[in-house]
């Protein structure tokens, strides 16, 4: 195996999307935790969003299946919660990609001591805060749903965790 | 560090989780509304998913495999306390235990986030962040319907006055408390059990529901020691069901 960087690892791993949210990597998600060069083995870190994250096992096996088609042929997976996923951990670019995506993205984890931020969650289509919390459980486990008194419409937010 | 007593303790927080996580799924396509609907069910997906973890945890500990422990057990082979396998009932029942073991059950992660035992520490603080939505949609309910009509609060009063002996039942102790808390594992029931009476306190006095005197209530044990009420081995029948019929399914 020639050599191969980390930085081309993670532009690799780009090519990895959140299976519920197809625009969002999962290095933009913020689940990739580390990325390892050993011999002709590369480890990759990972974490789940959710401990009860179904799509998890499904993330892993499109890293392997990724790396494998760039010619990495050894491929170890850990997945662990040395390093715990909190929303804020998702990149400037995955915020943006959400908001595109029609998901209002998560206000940063340490307002999140104040339950009343998920009350008035920014609105991703007018950007206003004239917003009501419906339901901090959404369709998905990282999903809540608020409603927009200006837009008149519902809208679904990335949990901040 | 002590092995025996850091099992107990994963084997009856996994199990509580499991067992609830079960019940909390058998309101969906049943909820009083559909909101609850989703709710219930995403809060047995988190449930059911960090049991997995802690059996796992387990499972690194030399135990079994996490699907194995978790369906191929009998009853008196489950540490889970007796307040999660009781049946939904109403809403009202299910709404105050959940607001009852949650409410226990973040306090006790939060605990836990300070253990020597890294992986579960680690998981702790996890789970404690998880943990924030399910006593946020409790503590919203409880305060809402424990001060909203005559009914409302009535219903919730009786299903308070029911279920409190059981949640007592969770701080039942383990043979290893003092292990436990020597070695910086865990901070121990008696120590759990008086924050989550604050807790409750604060959360029960801003509705007009009244909560009884802490010293006329008698817990009811047992569950702990893998004595359980009639309603454990049916739930864990229908479950294994479910697994046998594709072992492979990912939970
Ligand atoms: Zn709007």
């Amino acid at each position: 195996m020639q050599t191969i960087s980390k930085e081309k690892i993670y532009s690799w791993l780009e090519e990895v999307k959140d299976p519920e949210i197809p625009v969002l990597s999962l290095v933009d998600l913020g689940v990739i935790t580390g990325v390892g060069i050993e011999d002709e083995t590369v480890h990759i870190e990972m974490t789940p969003t959710f401990v009860g994250c179904p799509a998890m096992d499904m993330m892993k096996q499109e890293v392997i299946e990724v790396l494998n088609k760039h010619g990495v042929e050894n491929v170890s997976v850990n997945i662990s919660f040395k390093e715990p996923w909190s929303s804020d951990k998702i990149s400037a670019k995955g915020r943006q990609a959400l908001k595109q995506f029609g998901l209002a993205p998560p206000p940063p984890g340490n307002l999140f001591t104040d339950i009343d931020i998920l009350e008035h969650a920014q609105c991703p289509r007018c950007n206003g805060s004239n917003t009501d919390l419906k339901n901090p459980f959404g369709p998905t486990l990282c999903r809540s749903i608020h409603y927009c008194n200006d837009c008149k419409e519902a809208f679904e937010q990335f949990k901040p965790l | 560090m002590n092995e025996l007593a850091l099992k107990e303790l994963l084997y009856k927080m996994a199990d509580d989780q499991l067992i609830l996580g079960h019940r909390n799924s058998e309101w969906t396509g049943f909820g009083p509304l559909l909101e609850e609907d989703i709710a219930f069910s995403s809060m047995a997906q988190d449930k059911i998913g960090q049991s997995h973890a802690l059996y796992s945890i387990l499972h690194s500990l030399g135990e079994q495999e996490p699907d194995t422990i978790a369906f191929t057990r009998h009853a008196d082979q489950f540490h889970n306390c007796l307040l999660t396998e009781l049946p939904n009932g109403e809403y009202d029942f299910s709404l105050i235990r959940h607001f009852l073991y949650d409410t226990a059950e973040i306090i006790r992660f939060d605990m836990l986030t300070q253990s020597s035992f890294k992986p579960v520490a680690e998981l702790a603080v996890k789970v404690r962040a998880e943990l924030r939505y399910h006593t946020l949609h409790a503590n919203t309910w409880v305060k809402q319907l424990g001060s909203a009509t005559e009914e409302s609060i009535s219903r919730l009063q009786h299903s308070l006055e029911y279920a409190l002996p059981y949640a007592l039942g969770i701080f039942e102790e383990s043979p290893y408390e003092k292990e436990l808390i020597a070695e910086g594992i865990f901070g121990g029931e008696q120590a759990l059990k008086e924050k989550w009476k604050t807790k409750v306190e604060e959360v029960i006095n801003q509705t007009q529901l009244q909560l009884p005197d802490w010293k006329t209530m008698q817990p009811i044990l047992g569950g702990r020691k893998g004595k359980h009420s009639e309603h454990l081995q049916p739930l864990l029948d229908e479950m294994s069901e479910v697994f046998n019929i594709d072992p492979t399914a990912e939970w």
